[in-house]
């Protein structure tokens, strides 16, 4: 306050052009360079991984060690298994639980829980596996998609639970007065025009959720495992993306290394095409308040 | 703060005996002892106050006198706010709707209200919008929700100018089209009282004015109370009018009275444009 006024009283006008212009252009340095770690990252994979990609990468089954070519749609299925059970555990539990704190939350109970879920979304995600693995896989003595579904369910969670609570907090309470005012029930008001109002964002959090879990590596490494066959139903162990890059980054193949690249190429693209086209598809709707 | 006006004694104007439920002909709703407090601020004090049927009560006072706190105490929206409380009775037709097994819901679907920023549902057409109390009530019949939607924003004196565009969102209309189409929206599911928080506070003086016209068509079905803070709004457009001051009221009649003879040298102070 002291020192603002002092540069306000003091600085000519010349001054405070050339401190504009520097503040700018540092606000606008920092604003490309997060831009540009992304286009980085995309075009690098992207250049590294289109040359591995071809039709026989999304329809055979990896090739036995030593022969080349081959490629990952069990894992390609295995991921889509994975995130879909995810989201069946995940994306209720954090969508209620998001609604709880928002609209009832504001006592000692949603203290607690919002306090957990900052506590769980800090967990390490090898943390959430071993968790997994001591509690499903050791009594079951099986590796499962199921398994591995559940340990990403449970870190989408806290991230579902704070980003709905967000985004329904974002509504007016103007608009939320206004339907009682109406005579409409508490929970009509909530289902019909509250959860509306805030309907993009609640979807943008979970699908920004979603694409956090997708690329998870280290719970699945205890829990679904990996598998170089289809994987039958949910109780058997199974490839997933992120685990086949891990694994054929690591090996000692040059065809292998190609394969990760493709392989991380098509993780991108599955969390983009979902993103993007979830936010093309719905329809853009006018909020002003 | 203005010291001196800060009342000492609790000025009564009313009689603070036990007050009879409305004699039903003339009074619509009657406010009986009634306080508001948020957490351990008390912003309502012991306020008993009639309303006329069929006619408009102005509430009157300086900008957090507690007449917007009390207006809401009036159909159980106070309570929405957390740490919210309310002492008193509120007779409407001789039913006290602070009794403990009242649903506030049905209160609220008997008193409407029409608050100070325009609050049109964001995601609805003007024609959802309208209707949206009717229909998060259950009604359905399309036959039934078109009427319901003309009558109400002509009553609002809307329909001409939104009649070929019922499809558009709600918030797509200017500043005071959105206040009278959010006065359709509470006429819609035809209440008995209609309450407005300081309607116009955010209008210009034409929206105002068209605003404070469709106000003086209302009293012919309606019952209504409005909140204002400004005057020349309270002596226009109102029959009634009670003036509060931290809480209190201090003094309530017909309005040619209030304005033009008050009793109580604060009211004067008010309306004379000494303070507030």
């Amino acid at each position: 306050m002291t020192t603002g006024a002092v540069v306000m009283a003091g600085a000519s006008l010349g001054s405070r052009r050339v401190v504009n212009s520097v503040m700018f252009s540092l606000a606008a340095t920092c604003a490309l360079v997060t831009v540009s770690v992304l286009f980085f990252l995309i075009g690098y994979i992207a250049w590294h991984g289109i040359g591995a990609l071809n039709w026989d990468f999304f329809t055979q089954l990896p090739k036995p060690v030593g022969e080349t070519g081959g490629g990952m749609a069990n894992a390609i299925v295995g991921t889509v298994k994975l995130l879909g059970l995810a989201s069946l555990i995940g994306v209720p539990v954090g969508f209620f639980g998001g609604i709880y704190l928002s609209e009832f939350g504001h006592n000692r109970l949603g203290f607690w829980v919002r306090y957990a879920a900052d506590l769980l979304n800090g967990v390490p995600s090898i943390v959430v596996g071993i968790f997994i693995y001591t509690i499903v896989i050791l009594p079951m003595r099986q590796f499962s998609t199921m398994a591995g579904g559940l340990a990403l369910g449970i870190m989408m969670i806290p991230i579902a639970v704070r980003s709905t609570e967000e985004f329904l907090r974002l509504v007016p309470h103007s608009i939320r007065e206004a339907s009682l005012a109406l005579g409409v029930h508490e929970w009509k008001t909530i289902v019909f025009v509250v959860i509306p109002a805030a309907f993009r964002g609640l979807l943008t959090g979970i699908l920004l959720d979603l694409a956090r879990v997708a690329g998870e590596t280290a719970p699945l490494l205890f829990t679904a495992f990996n598998n170089r066959v289809w994987s039958h139903g949910w109780l058997e162990p199974t490839a997933s993306l992120p685990v086949m890059i891990f694994t054929y980054a690591i090996a000692p193949y040059d065809d292998w290394h190609r394969q990760a690249w493709a392989a991380a190429l098509v993780l991108m693209l599955l969390v983009l095409v979902v993103n993007g086209g979830t936010r093309i598809l719905l329809p853009r709707r006018r909020m002003r308040v | 703060m203005i010291q001196p006006l800060v009342p000492k004694t609790v000025p009564s104007i009313v009689s603070r005996d036990p007050v009879v439920p409305a004699d039903s002909a003339q009074v619509s709703l009657l406010a009986e002892r009634l306080s508001a407090w948020f957490g351990h601020f008390q912003a309502v004090r012991d306020v008993t106050l009639q309303v006329h049927r069929n006619r408009v009560t102005a509430i009157i006072g300086p900008s957090g006198c507690g007449k917007s706190t009390f207006i809401r105490c009036l159909n159980r929206m106070h309570e929405v706010i957390p740490e919210a409380r309310v002492e008193g009775k509120v007779w409407l037709d001789g039913w006290n709707i602070y009794e403990e097994k009242v649903d506030p819901v049905e209160v609220r679907r008997r008193i409407g209200m029409v608050f100070q920023k325009a609050n049109p549902f964001p995601t609805m057409s003007i024609y959802d919008n309208v209707c949206a109390g009717l229909r998060l009530n259950g009604v359905r019949k399309k036959s039934v929700l078109d009427a319901a939607v003309e009558e109400s924003l002509r009553l609002a004196a809307l329909w001409e100018e939104v009649k070929d565009n019922l499809r558009a969102f709600g918030t797509s209309l200017s500043g005071g089209q959105q206040q009278r189409l959010c006065i359709a929206r509470a006429l819609s599911v035809k209440p008995e009282l209609l309450l407005m928080d300081e309607p116009c506070s955010a209008l210009d003086p034409v929206a105002t004015s068209k605003i404070e016209e469709l106000i003086y068509r209302l009293k012919e079905r309606y019952t209504v109370v409005i909140v204002t803070h400004n005057m020349q709004q309270a002596a226009r457009a109102s029959d009634y009018t009670g003036f509060l001051l931290m809480g209190q009221l201090i003094e309530f009649g017909p309005t040619g009275k209030i304005f033009t003879n008050p009793s109580d040298s604060r009211t004067e102070a008010y309306i004379t444009g000494r303070f507030g």
